[in-house]
């Protein structure tokens, strides 16, 4: 109490004895500046509503259904009576294939980027990566209904089905559209992010690094490879940010998985993912209970991509600021 | 007893094999990547560009069965679309970008651009459920309005990042500058700080109104589509990707050589605006160099 | 151990004050018929609760040119940056004290017109990269009011006359200010400022990104400017401090050790601190 006092004492003398200066805020700029904050916060409410509106209009549906709704296998529109896991499936099985086919390709293209390549054929190639990234979602499932799918279905599912077709995954109709031909058509679609990603990573680590590793008596990979390992958390949110992508896609995967709500071993068969069942039922919806379920999809993929990508920014955020600090 | 030399020198022959071989598995990838790309490119031009005359830009599109007619519908209707889009997002997205740069504590500035990258990441679709809710339900019907809302709310997070990004880029020497003539502050803002930033602030909005332009997902439930010209932006409207994904999934021949024309469209568009980007932000290096 | 140095470093200096406050009153005394354009009174700025500068009494005449001399970090440029609210834009920076301009304390005044009747030249010439020349010199006025055009054309000219750029730059004032070089550009800074017409203008080392030539060359339009306007300019040469202005402040470690006229300071300092650096003892 007796420290207290003198304390305050001491800090009341302080605050007398100082005559601070303070700047006159004229009311034009006070106005642009809580008008800039009001805007900034309406990004903020947005998310805030988004979360709302879909929790709000997926009440029926999860009244009705309750936590059985993930782990039905059941959408039966006639006999109103819905559960997710079919498309759960999807999404997830299609995200990995995705994930396992653009992860080393990425990867490749990251190091021949920032490592490999000169200036000009640089430029090009991350020119042509951004474009890849830019071109709209409608047009790699257009080019998937009519060049992939068919390729799918005369030359790549037959090959893999005579040389590893011991496998289950890898056997049954070869119909061409399905959960394989959707998780090379994402896996082409998140290569530009995550290569962009893995590139930036790549490129925070200090040049030092690499000079002590060629200074050992290193090759060029394994310097490179001591320089992935370095940056292995921000590859790994690069990798994430990309499955989000993945998870979220629509129309590409819409028109190439084949739409079937079912759970086959085989990775030829159709498949339907979350997305997709929104896109296509969702205009038509029969009733409330129906729109109610489909939102409720929704809302699993609004959760499912908000951790993901939170997971991820968090990750390349600390990667980025640990080699800033270096 | 061991030849300790010969070991060394076999040993770092296999290590330079092994760079050597993974090297050229990078220059693999980096093909490999490019592939799809360069392979839709040009599908999509050999079949777009020969679908395409002039027609296609001033008819509205033909009944099965009947040849000829266009997209010109759908065309003014994603130009309406990105424009109502760009009327709300643009606003937003380049005045939270202010605020983040210029007045923004750093804590409430990370929550923001947080807050930005949860919004970019939320999948169109979900943005289209949302904008289905807060517009199409309360006004009992498809329309352009709640398209636009949908296309402006997946604008904001790249317009809000590039000026966010690109007022960082101007030196606080200049904002100092300004200030010391006794310019208040917003009008330094305004008329300095966002004048020296506009060129990149508006390619990263054309990139951003390109991306737009292709979305179908949150388009299928909002503004929906139209086979004929839509008389006020309260109705169903068409739009150039929702026609392109109508037409592939059909099974008529004359439809597909239709959406191919409207992807050659949109690729054209892409691949415009990136190259605009592109040599947009080369010139902001040289002269920063 | 050595914070302990640091401390009595410190103390020493601390002890010093007095004798400072001191010779600024003797030199106050011999010259009060003189008008005062700028005063302090015990200003100080910390950065994070960290005082920077602190104790700071200065009075400043009008037409005459004073340079701030002392070592890296003794708080120059955030004294001199002080006298025109530019700390304003700086995080978790507190300026206390009171500074007056022309015997009025500046908190009574608008933070812009502060500005406008304290102008300031930075360091590195900093021209608005998207304005011609042209604008860049009416910058001030335009974006404070409207004005008519032959207003604006006879204040460029004027402007760019006083800060001995003119004939360079007559014929092409619709390039863009990037278009000149470094020492050009300094001088478009000062024409900038002088549009605005201020009482004084503050120098933050404005030649130290420039070559010899250009750094004469400013050193003259500071002796024309002198006529009109109440300079001070912060400097880490001391040869410049010695060949332009009439009084030297020397700083050291956040506090005024010594104001008086230049010749003094640099022959005869009261201080022997100041000695100790006039001759290039430290710093």
């Amino acid at each position: 109490m007796y420290y207290l006092l003198i304390f305050e004492n001491t800090f009341t003398i302080i605050e007398t004895e100082k005559k601070i200066i303070r700047s006159s805020k004229k009311f034009s700029d006070i106005v642009f500046e809580n008008l800039t904050l009001l805007f900034a916060i309406t990004i903020i409410v947005i998310v805030v509503f988004i979360c709302f509106e879909m929790f709000k209009d997926s009440a029926i549906s999860r009244e009705k259904f309750g936590f059985g709704f993930i782990t039905s296998e059941k959408w039966d529109s006639v006999k109103s009576d819905y559960g997710a896991l079919t498309f759960v499936y999807g999404t997830v099985v299609s995200s990995i294939i995705a994930l396992l086919i653009a992860l080393p390709i990425s990867i490749g293209v990251a190091v021949f980027l920032t490592e490999l390549a000169n200036s000009i054929t640089k430029t090009t190639v991350s020119f042509l990566i951004e474009i890849l990234a830019a071109i709209p979602s409608i047009i790699y499932g257009f080019w998937g209904i009519f060049v992939l799918a068919p390729f799918m279905r005369t030359s790549v599912q037959p090959a893999l089905q005579s040389t590893l077709g011991f496998i289950p995954l890898f056997q049954g109709a070869t119909a061409g559209f399905g959960l394989l031909t959707a998780g090379i058509i994402l896996a082409i679609m998140i290569t530009p992010i995550i290569t962009s990603i893995t590139r930036d990573v790549l490129k925070a680590i200090p040049v030092s690094q690499r000079e002590a590793a060629y200074a050992l008596g290193s090759t060029k990979w394994e310097a490179i490879k001591m320089a992935l390992l370095n940056a292995k958390s921000g590859i790994l949110g690069a990798t994430i940010l990309g499955l989000g992508r993945a998870v979220g896609e629509t129309m590409a995967v819409t028109m190439v998985i084949g739409n079937k709500a079912q759970i086959k071993e085989s990775l030829f068969e159709p498949a339907y993912s979350m997305a997709s069942v929104i896109a296509n039922e969702f205009a038509e919806a029969s009733g409330g209970l129906h729109v109610s379920a489909l939102i409720e999809v929704g809302l699993i993929l609004f959760g499912v991509t908000f951790i993901i990508n939170s997971l991820a920014r968090i990750l390349i955020y600390s990667f980025t600021r640990k080699a800033q600090a270096r | 007893m061991t030849d300790y030399y010969s070991m060394i020198k076999n040993n770092s022959g296999r290590r330079k094999i092994k760079s050597r071989i993974m090297l050229t598995l990078c220059v693999t990838a980096a093909m490999l990547a490019i592939l799809p790309l360069v392979y839709i490119f040009f599908y999509t031009t050999i079949q777009g560009a020969s679908s395409l005359n002039l027609e296609f830009f001033t008819e509205l599109p033909k009944p099965v069965g009947e040849t000829g007619g266009g997209m010109a519908n759908a065309i003014v209707g994603t130009l309406t679309l990105v424009g109502l889009g760009s009327l709300f997002g643009i606003p937003v997205g380049i005045m939270a970008g202010i605020y983040v740069t210029e007045y923004s504590k750093s804590l409430f500035a990370n929550i923001i651009k947080f807050v930005t990258d949860v919004l970019s990441g939320i999948p169109s679709i979900i943005i289209g459920i949302f904008a289905y809710g807060v517009i199409v339900i309360p006004m009992q019907r498809f329309s352009a309005y709640a398209g636009g809302f949908a296309l402006g709310l997946l604008m904001i997070p790249t317009v809000t990042r590039i000026t966010e990004e690109m007022l960082k880029l101007v030196p606080h020497t200049i904002r100092e500058a300004a200030l010391a003539l006794g310019i208040p502050r917003w009008k330094t803002t305004i008329m300095i700080v966002l004048r020296t930033a506009s060129s990149g602030i508006i390619t990263g909005i054309l990139l951003a109104i390109a991306r737009a332009a292709g979305e179908t997902a949150p388009l299928l439930f909002t503004s929906f589509g139209n086979s004929f010209w839509s008389s006020s932006l309260d109705g169903p409207i068409a739009s150039i990707p929702v026609q392109i994904f109508n037409y592939a999934i059909s099974p008529y021949d004359e439809w597909h050589r239709k959406a191919w024309a409207g992807a050659f469209v949109l690729i054209a568009l892409v691949f415009i605006v990136s190259l605009i980007v592109r040599l947009a932000t080369r010139n902001k290096f040289s002269q920063s160099a | 151990m050595s914070e302990l140095i640091l401390d009595n470093i410190d103390n020493n200096y601390v002890s010093v004050i007095p004798a400072a406050e001191h010779s600024t009153a003797a030199v106050e005394e011999s010259h009060e018929h003189l008008k005062y354009t700028v005063e302090t009174e015990n200003l100080a700025v910390s950065f994070f609760g960290r005082e920077a500068i602190s104790d700071i009494n200065i009075k400043y005449r009008s037409n005459t040119i004073t340079a701030i001399i002392g070592p890296s970090g003794c708080g120059k440029s955030t004294f001199l940056r002080a006298l025109n609210f530019m700390h304003d834009l700086t995080p978790g920076a507190i300026v206390s004290g009171t500074i007056k301009i022309h015997g009025k304390d500046i908190s009574e005044y608008d933070m812009t017109d502060v500005r406008r009747r304290v102008g300031m030249v930075f360091q590195k010439p900093n021209p608005f990269p998207t304005m011609s020349i042209y604008e860049n010199v009416v910058a001030g006025l335009t974006l404070h009011k409207r004005h008519k055009k032959s207003h604006l054309d006879e204040t460029v000219e004027k402007s760019l006359m006083l800060a001995g750029l003119w004939e360079e730059t007559k014929d092409r004032l619709k390039v863009s200010a990037m278009a000149l070089s470094g020492g050009q550009q300094q001088r478009l800074c000062i024409a900038r400022t002088l549009a605005i017409n201020p009482e004084i203008i503050l120098f933050d080392e404005p030649t130290s990104a420039l070559d010899p030539m250009s750094t004469a060359k400013i050193e003259e339009t500071l002796h024309i400017l002198k006529k009109d306007y109440t300079i001070v300019i912060v400097t880490h040469n001391m040869q410049q401090a010695s060949r332009v202005s009439d009084y030297t402040s020397f700083f050291f470690l956040g506090k005024l050790i010594e104001h008086s006229k230049t010749r003094t300071i640099f022959t005869s300092p009261k201080q022997k601190l100041t000695e100790e650096y006039v001759i290039g003892k430290f710093g």
